[in-house]
């Protein structure tokens, strides 16, 4: 089975969801021209990066009567979605999130469980903290999100692996840091590095968007990426660049990737298990 | 190897992006700066004609009585090369009579005079222009306090304020900038025959490599010292850095209120654009 995944890589307004969803439709309609069956927008793509106390006032409630998600669950009647918001759960808690939109419905909402509080950043001071990672079903398969400082950690990816996920979903406003003499910046290369790596140790697909533009003097830098279950590099979008790609993904190569290299087969789950309680228990 | 090298060509594409992006989220297409003749008034210069074409930019000169005339020439070169707007407006009539109210008069409060006089003529420059005033520090004299608060420190935006002065002279060399400003000692041109490093006591070639240990490296003062740097001299630029840190912040509110600007009131400074 062969599908076509779209890369959204963009520039977003901060804190401003009506135009941003403008954007988000606009790239929505021009993906099914090009026939994707998935488009996948970076994280927080509907409000921006560094909201600060812009959060409570850019917030939604994912569900059908919400005017914005309103519009999405209709454009997912015809493509799948993975778009980033700042979600508002019953409690009035913050998270920055994930959710996949499909045939009409919300399929699945991760929070993100990472929230980078240290150098640069400061999400924990703004947002509340997931809790939980699951694969979820799709009609290409089972899939996993997750948002930028979640696949930093590798247990996460690890986790979304053993749940059944084939297809990895990251979505990431990564802010382009280390400068060298290198033709990259140190952050590009080191993610790259990351879901190269993701996608050989787990023979599975990694599809990355990463969006681009300015806040303040922080630059995005894009680089969004597939990597096959080889670990080859499928598509990359040029950093620092707007646009809309879409690449072919041929499912078929799970088998072929596999019958080589059963990792995948040989994953010791209980042993990991073991392990971690043992560790665990120690003081 | 402590290597400060970078690629210009990258760097380029970010910061020509920043400076067009800044310029233009927040409703103006033009910028202007003050251009000196030195180093890193040339690259803010050359950056922002790329970024944003020469036709929007306006390069001030602003002499005082004192300041070398192939200052002046140097930078009228780059005017050219670059087909930037321009204007000259010599400031000497307008600090001299503050500077002549006093008996006494310091170089040190001259110079700052004179650098905050040129920020009124930016600013000033910058409603008639309909442009924003572009910052020209780079990241050596920003750590150092090497400024004059209010003065050359206030701009809207810092393009090359990340770059140490190593790396702005490579960034230099990449954009094309005349040799002769490359390698002309730095100066802040506040008095006759006045440059950084003499003033400073040491030059940049080395303190940026201290910097570059002790800010992006954080490495403790002690390490940088086994690295082979002079106790006095690692000393001195801590000083720098602690002493002159009140340059690099908004000044303090004092918190009264259950929400209050810079502690609980947080929004970039791009809210809004």
């Amino acid at each position: 089975m062969k599908i076509r995944i779209a890369l959204a890589q963009f520039n977003t307004k901060l804190g401003d969801i009506d135009s941003n969803l403008k954007v988000h439709l606009e790239h929505i309609e021009e993906a099914k021209q090009q026939d994707a069956d998935l488009i996948i927008f970076p994280e927080l793509s509907l409000t921006g990066y560094a909201l600060q106390d812009l959060v409570a006032s850019s917030a939604l409630m994912p569900h059908q009567n919400d005017p914005i998600f309103n519009k999405l669950i209709h454009a997912s009647e015809d493509i799948d979605l993975m778009v980033g918001f700042v979600h508002e759960d019953r409690r009035h808690r913050f998270y920055i999130a994930a959710a996949y939109l499909s045939a009409g419905e919300i399929r699945h909402i991760h929070n993100k469980v990472y929230l980078p509080t240290y150098g640069m950043f400061d999400e924990g001071r703004f947002f509340a903290a997931g809790n939980s990672v699951r694969a979820f079903d799709t009609r290409f398969g089972r899939v996993g999100m997750l948002i930028c400082e979640d696949f930093w950690h590798a247990s996460l990816p690890y986790l979304l692996w053993l749940d059944g996920a084939d297809i990895l979903l990251f979505s990431s406003s990564s802010p382009g840091r280390g400068l060298s003499e290198d033709p990259r910046l140190s952050s590009s290369v080191w993610v790259e590095h990351t879901n190269r790596a993701y996608a050989g140790l787990f023979t599975n697909f990694v599809a990355h968007a990463n969006r681009v533009g300015y806040e303040d003097g922080l630059n995005f830098w894009g680089g969004s990426t597939i990597f096959d279950p080889n670990g080859d590099l499928v598509v990359r979008i040029p950093d620092f660049e707007s646009a809309l790609t879409v690449a072919e993904i041929d499912l078929n190569q799970l088998h072929r990737t596999r019958a080589r290299l059963p990792l995948l087969r040989d994953e010791r789950k209980t042993l990991v298990l073991r392990e971690l309680e043992r560790i665990l228990g120690e003081k | 190897m402590i290597d400060l090298t970078i690629n210009t060509q990258l760097a380029e594409k970010i910061l020509t992006g920043f400076i067009r992006t800044a310029i233009t989220r927040s409703g103006f297409t033009k910028t202007l700066m003050g251009l000196s003749g030195g180093l890193d008034s040339a690259v803010s210069l050359y950056l922002s004609a790329k970024a944003l074409g020469p036709e929007n930019v306006l390069a001030v000169r602003m002499p005082y009585k004192t300041s070398p005339p192939e200052t002046l020439e140097d930078a009228q070169r780059m005017i050219d090369e670059l087909g930037v707007q321009s204007m000259t407006i010599e400031i000497t009539d307008m600090v001299d009579p503050l500077i002549n109210h006093y008996e006494k008069m310091s170089p040190l409060r001259a110079g700052n005079i004179m650098a905050r006089m040129r920020m009124i003529v930016l600013y000033d420059q910058s409603a008639a222009f309909n442009g924003l005033v572009m910052g020209t520090s780079n990241k050596s004299e920003l750590l150092l306090g090497y400024s004059t608060i209010f003065g050359d420190s206030a701009a809207a935006i810092q393009p090359i304020g990340d770059l140490y002065k190593t790396q702005v002279r490579q960034l230099a060399c990449a954009l094309g900038i005349p040799e002769k400003v490359i390698q002309k000692a730095p100066s802040a041109d506040l008095w006759q025959d006045q440059t950084d490093e003499g003033e400073l006591g040491f030059t940049y070639a080395e303190v940026d490599k201290l910097l570059h240990l002790l800010v992006d490296q954080r490495y403790r003062p002690e390490d940088c010292i086994a690295e082979g740097f002079a106790k006095p001299f690692v000393d001195r630029v801590l000083q720098l850095m602690q002493q002159n840190h009140f340059k690099r912040v908004m000044p303090p509110i004092a918190k009264l209120s259950q929400r209050t600007i810079g502690y609980d009131f947080l929004y970039l400074r791009d809210w809004g654009t």
